[in-house]
């Protein structure tokens, strides 16, 4: 049986995969942090940073880990009306928002991560998606966060009392450094012992535990840092969108979040980035067409599985023989 | 490629007739690994041959590949005077081959009957649940328990039973005696001498060449997936030293 | 605290008639589980379609309700075959996490179809003359249509375990399930097999869409949410057992039903609680065998 990702590299390449890598990485940055002077859309840049980040985060967890989950717009939503809550009821800085609405997320992932990691494979997918639908139901009766309304009209607020960030280009950068910083912490996790272990974990999980791993505390602990950086995400992007919606803890979303892994390339560094932005632009420009934007992302998702399940930056990956 | 002597040739028929089934270069992988290189064999109609063998020489690979539930094979398979080397697994089984797998495959799930009954009827001539009893009297009272409750004996001989019925007249054993006592052993060895008696063609694949010598007419010795010798059940005292060294024992 | 008998029952009703949903979903995802080794996410799409199903039969050929209930489910399960034919057999020797995503793809495409043509509101299916009205029982006024669904379904959910516990047909299921390679060398057409398992299953979600087609009204996505439960429900019970699927199914829609009563606020989420508990205590599911 092959494993969910199929981009991992063979080990004995002639280039150091990680020199690779940090061209990439260089490249990614130049490139975005030019963005704001090239007279592309800034909000559309800053939605598809944060989407990016949360799509590497839930790669971290099935590119990695080999855990699917269903549920990631529980911690996306659930980081974003706290912080929404945070900065409109609170009044508190939008540093201190931030780290509330991560905070949170931290939380939940603690709670449901001791919950889901007790089954694995499908079952964790299907117990994810139940515990992100109950959450759902909680925040819709829920007062604090106005049901169907969502939390509305956020300031966005001094940061550190002195960065703008109702100027969209300081605000800009400061998604942008926040994008950066979670992907840097992903990228250290997956290179460090512990991404190691965890990939030992997804290729062969008893001889992990015969190795004398607790198996059980690694898909944990990257269940933890994966939704902690989900609602990382969720907190910038209350920023971007000004509001907190129902929208973003529905299972549509937790949809979207496997699309845009599954498109870029599941077990990428890379993949979860470039697939964020080509589902966020065809939702942008497919934006009038109403329904036919989810009959399309339906086709794709059986596209990708059934002929492209490297994805886009694992199939430049394959072909140049090159870890992206 | 360096090869020892390798003999290509058939040993004598015990019985006249034309080949039941007969293999040409057959290769066949699992994955990656290439497993048979290349094995030339015929097993003619009413005969019991044996391949024998070292674990892991290749014998279990080529009932597999006979029978089409091999990952990738290549090379002839004749049976019946049909190709069935590119058939589906169900289609083979069709044309009257049954087999019985090493760990005897008995279903969980099902109760001894269930298991009895599974394999369909794929000619008419199979034997009938009375002349089944009357072979294995054990699986008449055992008929309600859960397939897996059986003794070891008693699954393998479920596992024969279960083929019988089916009209196939060509049977693949693939280790019938493993892990049994030597009083079950020597009930097997009765039924497939009764089989042949009956007109059955038997590939019989074992490690006990004891065993295999007081049913088989004939042998192949299988090595690193191909044929390296032959030689009829007569011919068996000659070859013993010969054997001796193939088998390691 | 004083008991509304009247209300409370009606609440239980409608508790059994989720309940029988849940079972008829559960029990098709669990078949074809079993079969397959996928998890079928369009299961919710699936008992939508065969709701429309009906619906189409009735206001465009003049087919009524009791031909509908035969031939929705024999029509969407034709499609799901088709389905297994053309999609999902591609899928064998995958890790089972593909199946999940490739049928939740195909979810999203039916259920947006379907939304593109006829909106989010639902489509009125009126109860069939025979089962309108209700009896009055001494005890509680049971509207005939709801007894019947909670009948049905425990019938149709009954004679399932039949066929699979206790026939021949079944019997050759269970091999399969368990050793398709050795059931297929003893000349059983496995993949065929495997192609009407999936229409079976479709076709149980098929059913129940027409069931509730009067009582729910028909909508795109009204197997969206749904599936959720019923996914719910599967992680409960297990999938290892049909009995067992259906016990759970019955049983935890009774419990929404008397949450509905004493305590509504939770009676979205009382499953997923539920769930959770489970997990806690039970990480293997109430019924079903370590994964």
């Amino acid at each position: 049986m092959s494993t969910i990702t199929q981009n991992s590299v063979p080990a004995p390449t002639t280039r150091r995969p990680v020199r690779d890598e940090m061209i990439a990485l260089a490249l990614m940055t130049i490139v975005l942090a030019i963005v704001p002077f090239t007279g592309v859309y800034p909000f559309f840049v800053m939605q598809g940073l944060c989407f990016a980040l949360l799509a590497c985060a839930f790669n971290l967890l099935i590119g990695y880990g080999g855990l699917l989950s269903f549920g990631h717009a529980m911690f996306l939503g659930t980081a974003g009306y706290v912080t929404a809550h945070a900065l409109k009821v609170w009044d508190l800085s939008p540093e201190l928002g931030i780290l509330v609405g991560t905070a949170a997320a931290l939380g939940l992932s603690v709670i449901t991560g001791l919950i889901a990691i007790r089954r694995q494979g499908i079952y964790f997918a299907m117990i994810t998606l139940a515990l992100s639908q109950l959450l759902y139901f909680i925040y819709l009766q829920a007062p604090f966060t106005h049901g169907e309304d969502g939390i509305q009209g956020i300031p966005q607020g001094k940061m550190f009392g002195v960065i703008d960030l109702q100027n969209a280009t300081t605000l800009y950068f400061v998604v942008l450094a926040g994008f950066l910083l979670g992907f840097l912490i992903i990228y250290r996790a997956i290179n460090s012992p512990f991404g190691e272990v965890l990939k030992a974990i997804r290729e062969n999980e008893p001889r992990a535990i015969s190795l004398g791993y607790k198996t059980d505390q690694y898909k944990l602990l990257a269940f933890i840092l994966s939704g902690t950086l989900a609602g990382f995400a969720g907190a910038l992007k209350v920023f971007v969108a000004q509001n907190a919606s129902l929208t973003d803890v529905h299972w549509s979303m937790s949809g979207e979040i496997v699309l845009m892994t599954l498109v870029g390339g599941l077990g990428t560094v890379f993949g979860p980035v470039v697939g964020a932005f080509v589902i966020i632009a065809m939702q942008q420009y497919l934006a009038g067409f109403g329904q036919w934007v989810t009959v399309i992302q339906g086709v794709i998702f059986v596209a990708c599985v059934l002929t492209f399940r490297r994805g886009i930056v694992g199939e430049i990956g394959h072909y140049f023989k090159r870890s992206l | 490629m360096a090869e020892t002597t390798t003999l290509d040739r058939p040993a004598p028929p015990a019985s006249s007739g034309p080949a039941l089934l007969s293999v040409r270069d057959l290769q066949a992988w699992y994955g990656e690994s290439h497993i048979l290189h290349g094995m030339n064999f015929e097993v003619r109609t009413g005969e019991v041959v044996t391949l024998l063998g070292r674990n892991g020489a290749g014998k279990t690979t080529t009932l597999k590949s006979v029978m089409g539930i091999i990952g990738k094979r290549t090379g002839a398979i004749n049976f019946d005077g049909h190709d069935i080397s590119r058939a589906a697994s169900d289609k083979i089984a069709k044309r009257g081959i049954a087999f019985c797998p090493e760990e005897r495959g008995i279903f969980a799930s099902l109760d001894v009957r269930e298991n009895l009954m599974l394999p369909p009827q794929v000619r008419p001539g199979g034997l009938s649940l009375e002349q089944i009893f009357e072979l294995f009297p054990n699986l008449r009272e055992r008929l309600k328990s859960q397939g897996t409750k059986l003794s070891g004996g008693e699954q393998q001989m479920l596992a024969i039973a279960r083929i019988l019925r089916t009209g196939a007249r060509f049977l693949m054993l693939d280790e019938p005696t493993e892990g049994l006592a030597p009083v079950i052993i020597q009930q097997i060895g009765h039924t497939i001498a009764r089989l042949k008696k009956e007109g059955f063609t038997i590939l019989l694949v074992e490690q006990n060449f004891r065993f295999a010598a007081t049913v088989a007419d004939r042998y192949y010795v299988v090595e690193h997936g191909k044929i390296i010798d032959g030689f009829a059940n007569a011919e068996l005292e000659a070859n013993m030293d010969k054997l001796h060294t193939y088998l390691g024992v | 605290m004083s008991i509304n008998i009247q209300a409370l029952l009606a609440q239980l009703l409608v508790g059994l008639i989720n309940g029988s949903f849940y079972a008829l979903l559960s029990l098709g995802l669990a078949v074809i589980f079993g079969m397959l080794n996928i998890i079928n996410f369009a299961h919710g799409a699936l008992y939508m379609m065969g709701a429309f199903c009906a619906y189409f039969l009735l206001n465009l050929f003049g087919i009524g309700y009791w031909w509908a209930l035969i031939l929705a489910p024999l029509i969407v399960g034709a499609f799901g075959m088709l389905m297994e034919r053309t999609l999902l057999q591609w899928l064998s020797g995958l890790d089972h996490l593909y199946g999940l995503l490739l049928t939740f793809g195909v979810a999203l495409i039916i259920q947006g179809l379907f939304q593109n043509y006829f909106g989010s509101s639902g489509l009125p299916y009126a109860i069939p003359d025979e089962l309108k009205g209700g009896m009055n029982l001494g005890f509680m006024f049971l509207p005939i249509y709801r007894g019947w669904v909670v009948a049905f379904s425990l019938v149709i959910c009954l004679l399932t375990w039949y066929l699979i516990e206790r026939t021949r047909l079944g019997a050759n299921l269970r091999a399969a399930t368990e050793n398709p390679t050795l059931v297929r060398a003893f000349g059983i057409n496995v993949p065929r097999m495997i192609t009407l398992t999936y229409g079976l299953g479709v076709g149980l979600a098929a059913l129940a869409g027409v069931l509730s087609a009067p009582i729910n009204q028909v909508r795109p996505l009204m197997g969206a949410d749904l599936i959720i439960v019923v996914f719910a429900v599967v992680v409960i019970g297990g999938m290892g057992s049909i009995m067992g699927s259906i016990i759970t199914g019955f049983t935890l829609g009774v419990i929404e039903g008397l949450t509905k009563y004493f305590y509504p606020e939770a009676s979205n989420t009382v499953v997923f609680v539920l769930m959770v508990l489970v997990l806690l205590v039970k990480p293997s599911g109430l019924t079903g065998r370590a994964s």
